[in-house]
């Protein structure tokens, strides 16, 4: 357990040695902030003086904040992959991964530990996303409740995003090949979710496998306990997966 | 043998696809002991090396480190084993401070008992200078060597050194070897090398393997043993006559080469002596006495060549 706790925190720290996550959060930062000031003088030049006087008028918490939110998953889909790559490939392919498998340390406490530390990097991601649109706070109210959701649903779309990533990322020794496939993956799903919606023939089935049919209900606002159960799915049998694979890796063939 | 026996792996087995990797090895290993693993290229010791530290599994075989069977209880065993790749597993993005915490707490071993294994580490490998800078810019030496301190700094009972001192210079390695040479003294170090001379230096034991067999296996005495009759090269200003060379006390056969020189064989150590009284009474006049013992490498070669021949 201890020995997973510090592998999580190596994991983390060294994910800041390079600037490689510098540059996610500065570029993270910098397009999200554009799309948010777009949204904001969109809001106040248009929505705003149309909706004036209308029932339910759609708020500042539902034009801006959950469309920031739903960039923000939309544009993780690319750098979760960069992400996800160092784990296992990057390791194999510098020989590092040796050291790990030397050590009287168990497979699962080695891919927890790793996941551990993807979702602190996460949990740090999502707060500094979070503060653009808590600013809004100072000049008007929010549905802080909505917001709510809506952070709880990037950190479980994004919790997935690395699961999936971690397995793929135990596929191969080539970092390119896992970065690629793991966006080849992440992308699939959202495309399931785009024909399932498509007019002439959509699939129920489709949207409920997709990964972001989910996060959009709790960009509504809802938290449903079966997407919350979807996620917790998703991101355990990838795990297991990769625990699994890691397990027979050493195995003669 | 009453020391304590730290490995012992029996019949091992592996092959990737049709390729048999390694084929039927044995390896014993006693506390106090350099046990080197020698062989050409391909011959399989890494993948030996590897299996004996648990990353992968041997296809079939028993390994028991410490009495402890690796393939049952791999954390338990592992917890005896330092091993060195032959690619340093080094985070080019740490310092050897971190890089070094974080290996003992890999094994298991926080606050003071950690920084007493840091420091254990350090000092046998001479990193102090270098404790604060990045792994990823120190010279290959020091990589190195930090990758030698990762290997022994939880104390381990079995060390395994997977080519530990390609890339050093000259003074390091000799300080390598004699850090090998120490940790033998209470531990038991395997180590696989190219480098003949450096067995000559270190091992108590040699295990020589090609193409996934051991071929030799044995103390470095008994290396020594199949070394033959050491031969002497002489050489003088003009021809000689061999015959009152060949009648010399201690000369078994003597060969002509060019240039006035003679290949001697001898079986007594005043050999020498005897050709050089030889040829003050001849007025012969010396030009090179050379001793020429059989090589390792040359026994080396035959052991490896035997079995291709056969």
């Amino acid at each position: 357990m201890r020995t997973m706790l510090s592998i999580a925190w190596t994991e983390f720290r060294r994910l800041f040695r390079s600037p490689l996550a510098w540059s996610i959060l500065a570029v993270m930062q910098f397009v999200l902030g554009l799309i948010f000031l777009v949204l904001v003088q969109e809001f106040l030049e248009v929505v705003q003086p149309d909706t004036a006087g209308m029932d339910n008028a759609p708020g500042v918490t539902d034009t801006i904040v959950s469309a920031v939110y739903l960039w923000s998953g939309i544009i993780m889909l690319a750098v979760m992959p960069i992400l996800t790559m160092r784990t296992f490939a990057e390791e194999r392919m510098n020989g590092t991964f040796t050291l790990l498998r030397s050590a009287p340390v168990s497979v699962s406490d080695i891919v927890l530990g790793k996941y551990l530390g993807l979702l602190g990097f996460i949990l740090l991601m999502v707060l500094l996303i979070s503060v653009m649109p808590l600013s809004l706070q100072l000049g008007t109210s929010l549905d802080l409740g909505k917001i709510l959701a809506s952070i709880l649903g990037l950190i479980l779309l994004l919790a997935s995003f690395a699961a999936a990533g971690l397995f793929i990322s135990s596929l191969t020794r080539q970092p390119i090949v896992a970065a690629v496939s793991s966006f080849g993956l992440l992308l699939f799903l959202v495309v399931l979710y785009i024909s399932g919606k498509s007019q002439s023939n959509g699939s129920e089935l489709f949207i409920y496998l997709s990964h972001f049919g989910h996060f959009l209900s709790f960009l509504q606002g809802l938290f449903q306990s079966g997407d919350m159960l979807y996620y917790l799915l998703f991101i355990g049998g990838f795990i297991v997966l990769t625990v699994r694979k890691l397990d027979n890796e050493s195995l003669q063939r | 043998m009453t020391q304590e026996v730290l490995v012992q792996a029996e019949n091992l087995h592996r092959h990737y696809g049709p390729h048999h990797a390694v084929d039927g090895v044995s390896i014993h290993l006693h506390q106090g002991e350099v046990l080197a693993l020698l062989g050409p290229n391909g011959a399989g010791k890494s993948t030996t090396m590897q299996m004996l530290t648990g990353n992968i599994a041997p296809g079939s075989g028993q390994i028991r480190i410490a009495g402890i069977d690796l393939l049952d209880e791999p954390r338990l065993a592992k917890r005896h084993i330092g091993y060195l790749p032959e690619k340093p597993p080094l985070y080019q993005d740490m310092t050897v401070q971190e890089y070094l915490r974080y290996c003992a707490s890999l094994h298991d071993l926080r606050g003071k008992a950690a920084v007493a294994a840091v420091d254990f580490a350090v000092q046998r490998c001479n990193l102090e200078e270098v404790m604060k800078r990045l792994i990823g810019n120190l010279s290959k030496g020091f990589q190195q060597r930090t990758g030698i301190a990762q290997a022994i700094l939880h104390q381990p009972s079995v060390i395994i050194l997977d080519e530990p001192t390609v890339g050093l210079d000259p003074v390091q390695i000799m300080e390598i070897r004699q850090l090998i040479r120490e940790l033998g003294n209470d531990h038991g170090v395997i180590l696989s090398t190219h480098i003949l001379p450096e067995v000559k230096m270190v091992c108590d034991r040699v295990q020589i393997m090609a193409r996934g067999r051991t071929e030799f296996a044995d103390t470095l005495a008994g290396l020594e043993n199949r070394r033959g009759s050491p031969v002497l090269l002489v050489g003088f200003e003009t021809d000689v006559d061999e015959h009152k060379l060949t009648a010399l006390n201690g000369v078994t056969t003597v060969e002509k080469q060019a240039n006035s020189t003679y290949q001697l064989h001898i079986n007594e150590q005043f050999a020498a002596d005897s050709v050089c009284r030889l040829a003050f009474a001849e007025q012969w006049k010396i030009t090179q006495i050379t001793p020429q013992s059989v090589s390792l490498e040359s026994i080396f070669l035959s052991i490896v060549h035997q079995e291709e021949s056969a």
